[in-house]
């Protein structure tokens, strides 16, 4: 079956983030986003009146409060008014609607931001209310035994055991020492078991955090960027809520996404994945057919820095980020959402030939 | 570089009441996409994406519930996005929509919004916390009621005005079996003797509470020339937001509102809205944002909405008629309201609105706002294809 490539060349041409932090109680939501709006327009010269198409990601349970992306437009400067839109997700969502957008031609350049704020509230409660409301939310089973249940189908599998489960974890955080922005860096010992199978090692920090990118198309990238990351496919896939009738070892939904953005026609160098947990590091390799030839987190991942809302966009920033800095040419990028792998959004992105 | 033209082929939205309490959050969105599929007379097969919205998340108490939604929309396997813009939400996931089809990422697409209020209190779910707001300052109503104010001021208009909306909206519903108020004994002079809930706002001139959901499914020209009754053509769509509060800001007539319509006519060739497009349904919460949005929207000058709606110009055998489906007036589940507007449009120009049909509409609006009238978003459908 042949792909249909994109219409259009488009690119993400800058990137920016905050450092990842545990709690920033001083600091609202626009106080925590403005400086990386600031930032990623710094690098490409842009002012919001530049920008042909804005979208961002959030989510008000995180905030507590109903609306709370309305306020950081105010930290936009949406004057004159501009055209805009947010989705209740991870930016990396957001970023495929601005990628949508450019390709109808109707705008050349998208800026697209994500934050978010785990601490304000238990973010293992808080991410019980995604669940079912009528038959599993009740309960409140928790992210972190949601992630656990997942493990364990992996070991009794065969796929995994927890000293791989830890080399997961100590690679991760010894690569985010290279990661100024990293919540956890260096050495962190993995620690007692917060739900069996899994030990605090094998779970991401909870942060606060945020994060913009900006993408443009054709001509316009190479005048922004010295070496753009052109986005030679992008798709997201869902599975069902019901973890009952999901084989929690594998993720089709990723193969599928992977499939459809092209990323299975040439080998890639890098990845970025959003896998929160080490054992998720294991279903997504296994669905994205990554060996070890592919240096997989080098940005140390979600298990180094997890700002719920921004994680998935940070991962396509990253990828974008090394194929800016010359150190990928062509990289995937992946971002999930829902308990244990529900949905995933992959990317694809590739630097000029050099 | 061309983009895919886009047509609305299917078109469902559910009874909306004030509590639908016999089917979940999964039932009420099924039975609306369901009626849509039926229309467009489509398998959940023939879909490939889903786009999905609703007002803010604390209305059900539900995070993020599309992925819950999942199975009971028939995504497994398939991308679905969220989109969240305050009240605009059912018109910008709308348009969202249409990108994918305009873009040729997807051919064909259901979007699809959504409020089950009564799983909550809407009034203070609207209601933001200290200090995040000034005191006193209850439920939507009390936000906006200070811009009809001002309005009136200055515009000169009569205080009769919201109430002739009232009227005509309350009795539009009558014609439209999906609004959610059906007042049959509904009088002028029972609109005028409500009680004042936000001065100058009256009990009768605001927006109910309601359970519901809208569906529509877009596709492309391939899709369209299938397509078993006539499709609406897409002909212009637009997204347009600015600030909640700032000192120049326009609390009566928005920019981001101005500029939304300018570009959707831009696109669309239209010279003279008053002239060029044959009917409106626009998202009016409090019976005066109709005169309001009338010359935000560029169908009256400044100051002169007011006498378009006293004289007859917007009902439903008028000039230039108005929310003929009732309207948010009479139905308000909200993140699915500006949805309901963009489809009722298709409706129109599609010829298949019953009893609340405009004779020869070609040419309607669908608009949605939200926020302090902050979030913009308008579509104008066809009842001809755009290069036609």
């Amino acid at each position: 079956m042949t792909r249909h490539l994109p219409v259009r060349d488009i690119a993400v041409v800058a990137f920016a983030q905050t450092d990842h932090r545990r709690t920033s109680e001083e600091l609202s939501e626009v106080e925590m986003l403005m400086p990386v709006l600031h930032e990623v327009l710094a690098q490409t010269g842009l002012k919001t009146a530049d920008i042909g198409f804005t979208c961002s990601g959030s989510s008000d349970y995180l905030a507590g409060r109903a609306f709370s992306f309305t306020l950081a437009l105010d930290g936009v400067g949406a004057w004159p008014p501009i055209s805009e839109s947010h989705v209740e997700m991870d930016g990396a969502w957001a970023l495929y609607e601005a990628w949508t957008k450019l390709l109808t031609g109707d705008a050349d350049t998208a800026l697209v931001y994500s934050y978010g704020k785990s601490s304000p509230g238990p973010l293992r409660d808080v991410l019980t209310r995604q669940l079912d409301p009528y038959y599993v939310a009740p309960l409140w089973p928790d992210s972190v035994a949601l992630a656990a249940l997942q493990a364990q189908a992996l070991i009794d599998a065969g796929a995994t055991d927890e000293p791989a489960l830890a080399a997961v974890a100590a690679r991760s955080r010894t690569d985010a020492t290279a990661n100024s922005h990293a919540q956890l860096r260096g050495s962190v010992p993995q620690g007692e078991y917060v739900v069996r199978p899994l030990r605090t090692g094998d779970c991401p920090p909870i942060g606060d955090g945020a994060a913009a990118v900006i993408l443009a198309a054709g001509e316009r990238a190479r005048e922004l960027c010295a070496r753009p990351a052109w986005i030679r496919g992008v798709d997201h896939r869902i599975e069902a809520h019901g973890l009952g009738v999901r084989d929690l070892t594998d993720s089709p939904s990723t193969r599928l996404a992977a499939e459809k953005a092209g990323a299975f026609e040439r080998p890639v160098d890098t990845a970025e994945l959003h896998a929160p947990f080490t054992s998720q590091e294991v279903v997504l390799r296994k669905a994205l057919k990554l060996d070890d030839s592919v240096r997989v987190n080098p940005s140390g991942g979600a298990l180094a820095a997890n700002p719920v809302m921004a994680a998935g966009l940070i991962r396509i920033g990253e990828a974008a980020a090394r194929i800016h800095r010359g150190e990928s040419d062509r990289a995937l990028a992946h971002a999930t959402s829902g308990p244990c792998l529900q949905q995933n959004l992959v990317a694809v992105l590739e630097g000029d030939p050099r | 570089m061309s983009k895919e033209p886009v047509a609305v082929v299917g078109v469902g939205q559910t009874k909306h009441v004030a509590a639908r309490r016999d089917v979940s959050i999964a039932g009420l969105v099924r039975e609306a996409a369901q009626r849509a599929l039926r229309d467009a007379e489509l398998s959940w097969a023939d879909i490939d994406a889903v786009v999905i919205g609703k007002a803010p998340d604390f209305f059900e108490g539900v995070m993020m519930p599309e992925l819950y939604l999942a199975d009971a929309l028939g995504a497994v396997g398939k991308p679905m996005l969220r989109v969240h813009t305050a009240g605009s939400v059912g018109g910008s996931t709308a348009l969202v929509a249409a990108n994918l089809v305009a873009a040729r990422v997807h051919g064909t697409v259901l979007t699809l919004a959504f409020e089950k209020q009564s799983e909550s209190n809407a009034m203070w779910g609207l209601s933001l916390p200290i200090p995040f707001q000034q005191p006193l300052l209850a439920g939507a109503g009390g936000f906006f009621a200070p811009h009809v104010r001002a309005y009136m001021r200055r515009s000169g208009a009569p205080d009769t005005v919201g109430s002739l909306v009232a009227y005509k909206d309350r009795r539009n519903a009558l014609k439209n079996p999906y609004a959610h108020l059906h007042e049959h004994d509904i009088t002028l002079e029972k609109v005028q003797a409500s009680p004042m809930l936000w001065d100058p706002i009256r009990y009768s001139e605001t927006c109910p509470s309601s359970d519901g959901a809208c569906a529509m499914i877009l596709t492309d020209r391939a899709g369209a020339a299938r397509a078993p009754r006539p499709p609406a053509w897409m002909l212009g769509g637009a997204m347009r937001s600015e600030p909640t509060m700032f000192a120049g800001k326009d609390c009566v007539s928005p920019q981001a509102g101005k500029d939304c319509a300018a570009d959707v006519y831009r696109q669309a060739g239209i010279a003279d809205p008053r002239r060029d497009i044959d009917a409106v349904e626009m998202y009016v919460p409090f019976s005066w944002y109709e005169p309001m949005w009338l010359e935000n929207l560029g169908f009256a000058a400044e100051g002169e909405g007011w006498k378009l709606t006293e004289s007859r110009v917007t009902e439903l055998d008028g000039d230039l008629p108005v929310n003929m489906s009732g309207g948010v007036l009479s139905t308000n589940p909200i993140g699915a309201s500006g949805m309901i507007r963009f489809a009722e449009a298709a409706l129109q120009v599609r010829g298949q609105a019953g009893d609340h049909q405009v004779d020869r509409a070609r040419k309607v609006l669908g608009h949605a706002y939200g926020g302090g009238s902050q979030f913009f978003s308008m579509w104008l459908v066809g009842s001809e294809p755009p290069d036609a």
